[in-house]
């Protein structure tokens, strides 16, 4: 199952945020969509999840056209986003938080309960769970929103910078719990990610935007020895 | 003053309770869709004249029969009249919910004329009890036990029940919540038939307490709820609570305590601490969460 965007146009007023852009998505892969600021990732991410409308091209999940699909209808297919603002319910509990979430999944309450812990003892999150949302630090907050993902039951998880503000260590931490979640669930992993070593370490492929056009794409390796990728993306990070 | 103490108290939590119950049917519906519902007055005006027409029949089926009215009735206004306006301005909805009261109101008027009717639902409750040594009146002493246990019940719904847990996340964030699967017209209807539940408790005990029904019943009760609402935080439940028995606290402490010269001014004095509440603390007491941002 596959989850494909192809020729992707989206405009802001006159901008073109994202110009023809094709992606695929299989599951049981791990693809990096990097680029500099401003290049369409985020904006991408919100065509892929149902967030934005495109002005010309479509987006298909598992083979079927997803035109006129509202956000939550994607979620219900298995296509799963996590945000660069987590976006938790700061009011309720961190284990409350994966439970609302469960519950879409047609569970009753208390096997929602049950089944909260499990995934917040598989993120290491398991001493958190009683404790309000609002009190978690910075890589916490972004986990739980990790594991509020996972119990939609993804057949691909879309995530949005999940180590921006993260430090080295809570970074690579990160990448391994992504590894194994791909390795686990089985789903389909879009990463976007601005720290490169992660991104290369962590991606079968990746996809290089750059003012919102394709620039690269292909094996870490592939797309690291590209010319058009040196010059525009660590040319312009140098 | 111990004796004329605890009568005093228990009047003041018994007005109190009732603007809490009815805070808190306002202050629900408004947390979880942004709509700031003044037909809640006509949730409570309504089973009100059940009870009334229902008069000749044993008061558990005029008492069931107005929750039933309360329900029917919200859930008809949301799927005829609010839903369709959904996501839309606030301001535009609270217009809408003026619509919907006063066309209630007048069908009320058209039904049933607008003068006076005598209800007596809980007539069993006449009389009084002692209770630490003082003589309370033995209705007002049930409102106050019925308005407590309908907080903890509803805080027990919210905090343990799938349905609860819904609603606080979609009160706190209602796009998210839909995202993470949160069904928003369940999520709304439960929102109503909660409202309704508390407005129809509220009619059966308020009209036990005044003996009549008109068609602005609800209103009086409503409009003090609202301020209740605004002063506890808009869209914070335990601040709606909290507000409406202050609000009902205080007016009844001021009617008992203030100079009999100064009496008739007693909500002069209620709104006068209103505004300066609302001076030092414009968000209310408990601002909500999520309130800021909506997309």
């Amino acid at each position: 199952m596959e989850l494909e965007a192809s020729g992707v146009t989206v405009r802001f007023g006159g901008i073109r945020a994202v110009e023809d852009v094709s992606l695929r998505l299989a599951e049981g892969e791990i693809v990096g969509l990097i680029g500099p600021n401003g290049a369409g990732k985020t904006t991408l991410v919100n065509v892929l999840s149902g967030f934005q409308r495109p002005r010309t091209g479509q987006i298909r999940v598992g083979g079927e056209n997803a035109r006129g699909w509202s956000a939550h209808a994607f979620a219900r297919r298995g296509v799963v986003r996590t945000f660069q603002a987590v976006r938790l319910f700061s009011g309720l509990t961190v284990a409350e938080n994966v439970e609302t979430a469960l519950l879409s999944t047609g569970v009753g309450r208390a096997a929602a309960r049950t089944r909260a812990r499990d995934i917040l003892g598989y993120l290491h999150l398991a001493e958190r769970a009683d404790m309000g949302a609002s009190a978690l630090s910075y890589g916490d907050e972004r986990r739980v929103g990790i594991a509020r993902a996972l119990a939609m039951e993804p057949k691909f998880l879309l995530l949005d910078e999940p180590a921006a503000g993260l430090n080295i260590g809570e970074a690579e931490e990160l990448g391994k719990t992504i590894a194994g979640i791909r390795d686990d669930f089985g789903c389909g992993t879009l990463v976007i990610e601005h720290n490169m070593a992660l991104v290369t370490n962590l991606c079968e492929r990746l996809h290089v935007l750059a003012t919102g056009r394709t620039l690269a794409e292909g094996t870490p390796a592939e797309v690291m020895s590209n010319p058009a990728f040196k010059d525009a993306y660590l040319g312009a990070a140098a | 003053m111990g004796s004329a103490f605890i009568p005093i108290m228990i009047d003041a939590f018994s007005v109190g309770g009732l603007y809490a119950l009815t805070a808190l049917g306002i202050g629900l519906i408004f947390s979880v869709m942004r709509l700031a519902n003044f037909a809640h007055a006509e949730f409570v005006t309504v089973p009100a004249y059940a009870l009334f027409v229902l008069s000749d029949h044993p008061v558990v089926v005029s008492i069931s029969a107005a929750v039933l009215v309360a329900v029917v009735l919200a859930l008809v206004t949301e799927r005829a009249a609010f839903r369709p306006l959904r996501g839309i301005d606030p301001a535009t909805m609270l217009i809408a919910s003026f619509a919907v009261s006063m066309f209630i109101q007048r069908l009320l008027v058209f039904a049933f004329d607008s003068r006076i009717k005598p209800v007596n639902p809980l007539a069993v409750l006449d009389g009084s009890v002692a209770l630490f040594g003082a003589q309370v009146n033995l209705l007002k002493l049930t409102t106050v036990i019925t308005c407590l246990v309908l907080l903890i019940a509803l805080t027990v719904f919210l905090k343990y029940t799938r349905f609860g847990l819904e609603m606080r996340a979609a009160a706190e964030d209602f796009t998210m919540s839909r995202l993470l699967g949160v069904r928003a017209n369940r999520v709304i209807a439960t929102a109503f038939v909660l409202s309704a539940l508390l407005a129809a408790v509220v009619a059966v005990l308020f009209s036990a307490q005044t003996g009549f029904v008109h068609p602005r019943f609800g209103l009086q009760i409503v409009i003090i709820a609202f301020v209740a609402t605004v002063i506890g935080g808009l869209g914070n439940l335990l601040g709606a609570a909290v507000g409406g028995f202050l609000v009902g606290v205080v007016s009844t402490l001021l009617q008992a305590l203030l100079p009999p010269d100064l009496r008739p001014f007693r909500e002069a004095f209620v709104f006068l601490l209103v505004i300066l509440v609302l001076l030092f603390r414009p968000q209310g007491l408990f601002p909500a969460r999520g309130l800021k941002e909506r997309i």
